[in-house]
């Protein structure tokens, strides 16, 4: 059974002092099966992390269907885990505690998670920190923590909405490879949003290119380059040709100008 | 050289601070000595120095009177005032029906409310709570609504994501993030309590910092008087400190800046 399954999502806002609404997504369809990670690629402002947060069942949708394992989705279900662009991690919390809030929430703070998050630290090399503060870390360093939370409770799903906007180019790109890692030894399924062309390609197994408002996916790029991947593939022929593609769909490049 | 420094910086610490004081008094009697200013107007140092040991006993016994309708205001404001942000930042409909009243009450200058307090609570320590209670409480509500606001859309979506409950919402995110806030509102809240009080003790008392000081006034006492204004500076600055060794206390709770390291 195909895991997600989205039919013509709509989302409209309705607009204060106007009778037409904004249609911030125009009907988006697409699929993705079980440990598949998929990208969300475009323009800021153009709807995909109302998208992100309608899958999450954070929001609802105008029209269209959202199924997950079969089940439509209409609330938000705990067996999802959620990536921020901010790493909005509590300052008052161990970087330990704030791994284990979504255990703490879901009433299953016990030994065993305790240990599974200090394997997620270890993982993301964060180990030795698990009793320092969060302002004691560097941006990347929060922004780990933060996966490190969204993966404790073993979610099914991983959202992720531009977790790594923030960053900096190198820690950005050392942040793909670890995602790439973890996905390898957790098979989590991951919805991934970003503008960034190279990013999206380089994680993912689908790339969805969506225009700008109202939104609408406008190319589905299968990217067939084996994993692991690493720096190198970025250099490989068969990654520019994708990125070219995914550029042109976005309008960077124009047709022909490639 | 650094540890140099720090040694020189403690030294500067514990003398420079005395140094002031004893400069400031100093200049107090230069000034009523070398223009001649009656002890009516303004009494010599020494002998506010005098009148603080001759009636310590009873300065002592007004400034249990005053403490303890500080304490009990603020405590009261605490214990409404927290409750009370925590409903109108909760319910929206809550907050559209009672800010208005809020914003409306606390623009009233509290002063003005003392004597109807008067009349309904009576000479006793019950008015002078109700105005410490008043003066403290609004600083509180707003900071404490002002903290519970703060807490980052972010947050509170991943608590919603795994359905957690109002409570562990509140109790695991909102409060926590608050706290900060709660805090720097109690601060304030806590030197405003005084002064409740002595508005309360002007207006209407046989006892307290504040009726002695009228009492002394009255009685052209003046030295005394300023004894009691001191006791009173004494008495703020004490239950301020209360308030910073609470903050102290609850430091592991509190983020970087206001954490004891």
């Amino acid at each position: 059974m195909t895991f997600g399954v989205l039919e013509n999502v709509r989302k409209e806002f309705p607009r204060r002092g106007e009778s037409a609404p904004l249609v911030a997504l125009d009907g988006a369809s697409f699929s993705f099966e079980k440990g598949e990670l998929v990208s969300l690629l475009g323009p800021s402002g153009c709807g995909k992390t109302t998208l992100l947060r309608i899958i999450a069942g954070l929001i609802g949708r105008t029209s269209g269907s959202v199924r997950i394992r079969g089940e439509e989705v209409e609330d938000p279900h705990p067996d999802f885990g959620f990536v921020f662009q901010a790493p909005n991690l509590m300052p008052w919390r161990t970087v330990l505690d704030n791994v284990l809030f979504p255990m703490e929430i879901l009433r299953q703070r016990d030994a065993r998670a305790k240990s599974r998050a200090l394997e997620l630290l270890a993982m993301t090399g964060l180990k030795e920190f698990a009793a320092a503060r969060p302002d004691q870390l560097s941006g990347g360093m929060q922004q780990r923590v933060a996966l490190c939370r969204a993966l404790v409770h073993e979610p099914a799903l991983l959202l992720m909405d531009e977790p790594f906007g923030a960053l900096d180019e190198l820690t950005r790109m050392e942040m793909n490879d670890l995602l790439l890692d973890i996905r390898a030894r957790t098979q989590a399924t991951v919805v991934f949003v970003t503008h960034s062309i190279q990013e999206a390609v380089y994680l993912s197994d689908q790339v969805f290119v969506f225009s700008k408002r109202p939104s609408r996916i406008v190319e589905a790029i299968r990217v067939a380059l084996p994993y692991p991947r690493s720096a190198r593939t970025r250099y490989e022929s068969q990654f520019s040709a994708l990125a070219s593609r995914a550029s042109r769909a976005l309008g960077v490049i124009h047709e022909g100008a490639a | 050289m650094r540890i140099g420094d720090l040694v020189d910086d403690g030294w500067k610490r514990l003398v420079y601070p005395p140094l002031g004081i004893a400069l400031t008094i100093g200049l107090w009697h230069w000034a009523c000595v070398r223009f001649d200013i009656s002890t009516t107007v303004l009494p010599k140092p020494g002998l506010v120095l005098q009148a603080a040991i001759d009636r310590y006993d009873l300065l002592l016994a007004e400034s249990w009177v005053t403490l303890k309708e500080t304490v009990y205001g603020f405590a009261l404001a605490l214990a409404l005032g927290i409750p009370i942000a925590v409903a109108i930042t909760g319910s929206k409909t809550l907050n559209l029906m009672f800010s208005p009243i809020l914003v409306a009450l606390q623009s009233v200058p509290k002063v003005a409310l003392a004597p109807i307090l008067l009349v309904w609570l009576g000479t006793g320590i019950e008015s002078k709570l109700a105005i410490a209670w008043l003066v403290a409480f609004f600083p509180i509500v707003v900071d404490t609504a002002a903290g519970l606001q703060s807490t980052p859309r972010e947050l509170l979506e991943l608590a919603r994501s795994l359905r957690a409950s109002r409570w562990q919402v509140f109790s695991k995110v909102q409060f926590p993030a608050a706290l900060p806030f709660i805090v720097t509102g109690s601060k304030v809240a806590v030197t405003l309590a005084v002064i409740g009080a002595v508005i309360g003790e002007f207006v209407g008392s046989s006892e307290g910092l504040g009726y002695l000081l009228l009492a002394a006034s009255s009685q052209i006492n003046s030295p005394l008087a300023f004894a009691a204004l001191f006791a009173l500076a004494a008495l703020g600055i004490l239950v301020y400190l209360a308030v910073v060794g609470a903050e102290w206390l609850l430091s592991p709770l509190l983020p970087n800046a206001h954490r004891r390291e």
